[in-house]
């Protein structure tokens, strides 16, 4: 995984609430066995209006999107993840995200940060009034500044130096390996096994 | 202090805590469907990793398949290979499979508890959201991510921090056509799809108790939909009779063992939750959504609210807008919804006793021929079940169409879709735009909600009858 310590570009106001993984990315798009070419499915319903935001020549560029509250919620399905980055995203702002799909982000370098609403209308005003503003979403100092707005965010320790240092959750854990091992030594007999998978 | 059940499973399971660290969780029992596995078994194959515990894994087809002509190659190119692929996968890591046509086979929530494989106090894992279902048996339940699933593949491990606890009291006695369906559609609505967001819910009260461990599963199987990760109830002996005599079930003197153990999974009586809510069960009644999000739902004795009404300025324009894509006008009684389809299946209503209940509301009876109504049952075993009790024969005579299992209608995935326009009473979970088919409209209701419906082709219960 890149390491991520910050990115600067431009944003595009997504001024809906409770926007679930299935207008992210619809299930037809889930049948796909690869982690890239979910870009066309991303919105896929909502982009068939001209008016859509995505759709505006002036955040073709976009690369951060600031979105209302409630964000991602819905289906556990990581393509949401996939479909945002494909398509160029690199971070994701609103005031309250999903469980599921902040933790499908923060595995998959998608940044997900967390701003009051106060803070994420003042972006949509900024960025509606000048499509050009550019944000800088920063993991080292956790800010999110632009023109002469400094706004803090919360990640805790261990997910931001895992993201900067751009490391491989699975390396890190199995470092741990015989832990796990003595843990299992340990579990309780009657605990159920499934069966063993039948012979070609 | 205290503990409450969701800490007590949680301690039991930490591999390793450190300081500044998420805990390392153990878990014990993995959930594998075809739709997002695929690239799990990739990033293995590219690291040069094994699956640490193939026998605390298990795979089914249910979401790509298709309910009918099961005995045929799946026609959709694009769902055959992910089906496939599953299966090549499974073989080659020795994983046990149930594919379409085995007997064991069905929607993977639906196939743990019958198979006796989900049980009091484990932590249990699906790249789906609703594996909330499983913690009806007081288990610690929750969906996961694709790289979530390929971590927990690698190292039987999650790295997580613990969530924090809601209580939902509920008192009091449902009063007769209420179900466990209504109950989680008003808790829903009481609290809103982001009210969970962060917690574990513990479900309790007498009326919680009085469910069975079907009723019990679809309300924690809609516990995402109040945003929450996962949501449980205590085992009892409710809980402990349906496990017994199920093929992965304890026996002998693990069994005993085992009901020692699980009768120490309940919330202690001086543990603290951080937020509780409760809900009255004599006031519920039968309860159907009317917009495009689990929450936005109301008594099918009302009628569609009006925007203008609501307060907060993102709930009125969330509901200005669903009642745009629902078509539907503000005052119009739910009553007075004509439907097209109903569907009566899904995880959170696709088993026995669901086909039961329709079934006795239709017997004998017609459906409206200005609908079609569709019945999944949830595993082959259901179906078989079903088969023997001549419920298949209920609702082919009424005119449905009665199915293979599978997840079917609830997600516009495989074959069974809505057309655009096309309006449903879903016994499903999600309501949310496009969710059933593209344009589709869906209104979730109870399996008594759905049979009523579908007799008098409007949004009904069995009390209009």
């Amino acid at each position: 995984m890149e390491k991520f310590i910050r990115h600067t570009g431009s944003a595009i106001p997504l001024r809906r609430s409770n926007v679930d993984t299935d207008q992210i990315i619809p299930a037809v798009y889930l049948k796909r066995v690869t982690r890239s070419g979910f870009e066309d499915g991303l919105f896929s319903a909502w982009r068939n209006d001209p008016d859509f935001v995505l759709n505006k020549p002036e955040y073709k560029n976009a690369s951060i999107l600031v979105a209302g509250v409630d964000f991602g919620t819905g289906s556990s399905r990581e393509h949401a993840v996939w479909a945002l980055q494909n398509y160029g995203f690199k971070a994701v702002i609103s005031s309250r995200f999903a469980d599921i799909f902040r933790g499908n982000s923060l595995k998959g370098g998608l940044i997900t940060v967390i701003l009051p609403q106060v803070e994420v209308e003042a972006i949509w005003l900024a960025i509606e009034t000048d499509p050009k503003t550019q944000l800088t979403v920063d993991l080292e100092s956790r800010t999110v500044s632009y023109g002469n707005v400094v706004c803090t965010f919360e990640l805790d320790d261990y997910t931001r130096w895992r993201l900067m240092e751009g490391l491989d959750d699975i390396g890190l854990t199995l470092r741990h390996s015989d832990v796990v091992t003595s843990f299992e030594e340990k579990r309780a007999k009657f605990k159920p096994k499934t069966l063993p998978a039948l012979a070609e | 202090m205290g503990k409450t059940l969701a800490e007590k499973i949680w301690i039991d399971h930490v591999v390793r805590r450190a300081d500044g660290e998420p805990d390392l969780l153990y878990i014990d029992l993995h959930l594998i469907h075809e739709v997002t596995s695929p690239q799990a078994f990739d990033g293995l194959r590219l690291t040069n990793r094994k699956i640490r515990r193939p026998d605390l894994t298990i795979a089914t087809e249910d979401h790509n398949t298709p309910t009918q002509n099961i005995d045929q190659p799946i026609a959709d190119p694009v769902s055959k290979l992910q089906v496939d692929t599953l299966r090549k996968n499974c073989a080659e890591f020795g994983v046990r499979i149930h594919s379409l046509g085995d007997i064991e086979q069905g929607i993977v929530h639906v196939v743990g508890p019958q198979l006796g494989l989900t049980q009091p106090g484990m932590t249990i894992v699906c790249g789906d959201s609703h594996t909330s279902t499983h913690g009806a048996f007081g288990a610690l339940a929750f969906g996961i991510g694709t790289s979530e699933v390929e971590h927990v593949m690698a190292t039987q491990t999650l790295p997580l921090a613990p969530p924090k606890t809601m209580a939902i009291n509920v008192e009091g006695k449902l009063k007769p056509g209420v179900t466990s369906k209504d109950i989680i559609l008003a808790i829903i609505a009481k609290i809103g799809t982001g009210g969970g967001q962060g917690y574990v819910l513990e479900y309790r009260g007498s009326a919680i108790r009085e469910l069975s461990m079907e009723g019990r599963m679809t309300i924690c199987n809609m516990s995402i939909e109040a945003g929450a990760r996962a949501g449980l109830i205590a085992p009892d002996a409710t809980t402990f009779n349906y496990i017994k005599g199920k093929p992965h079930a304890p026996k002998g003197a693990d069994w005993d063992s085992a009901i020692a153990y699980w009768s120490t999974l309940v919330t202690d009586a001086d543990a603290k939750f951080d937020v509780e809510i409760n809900l009255d069960a004599n006031e519920l009644a039968p309860f159907v959504t009317w917009g495009t999000n689990p929450g936005q739902g109301l008594p099918l004795n009302s009628n569609v609210p009006n925007p203008a009404d609501i307060a907060d300025a993102e709930a009125r324009g969330a509901a200005e807008r669903a009642l745009v894509y629902m078509d539907l006008t503000a005052g119009t009684p739910l009553k007075s919804i004509k439907i097209d389809t109903v569907f009566l299946g899904s995880c959170t209503n696709g088993r026995i006793e669901d086909l039961r209940a329709a079934a006795a509301i239709i017997k004998n009876k017609k459906i409206a021929s200005s609908l079609r109504m569709l019945v999944v049952p949830g595993s082959a075993r259901v179906r078989l079940q079903a088969e023997s009790e001549g419920l298949d024969k209920v609702f082919i005579d009424a005119g449905a169409e009665w199915r293979n299992a599978g997840c079917s209608m609830c997600l516009g995935m495989n074959p069974d879709q809505l057309k655009p326009g096309e309006r449903s009473a879903s016994t499903s979970n999600r309501n949310f735009e496009g969710r059933q088919g593209k344009g589709g409209r869906t209104h979730l209701v109870s399996p008594l909600v759905a049979a009523a419906t579908a007799l008098r082709g409007t949004l009904s219960s069995p009390a209009d009858l």
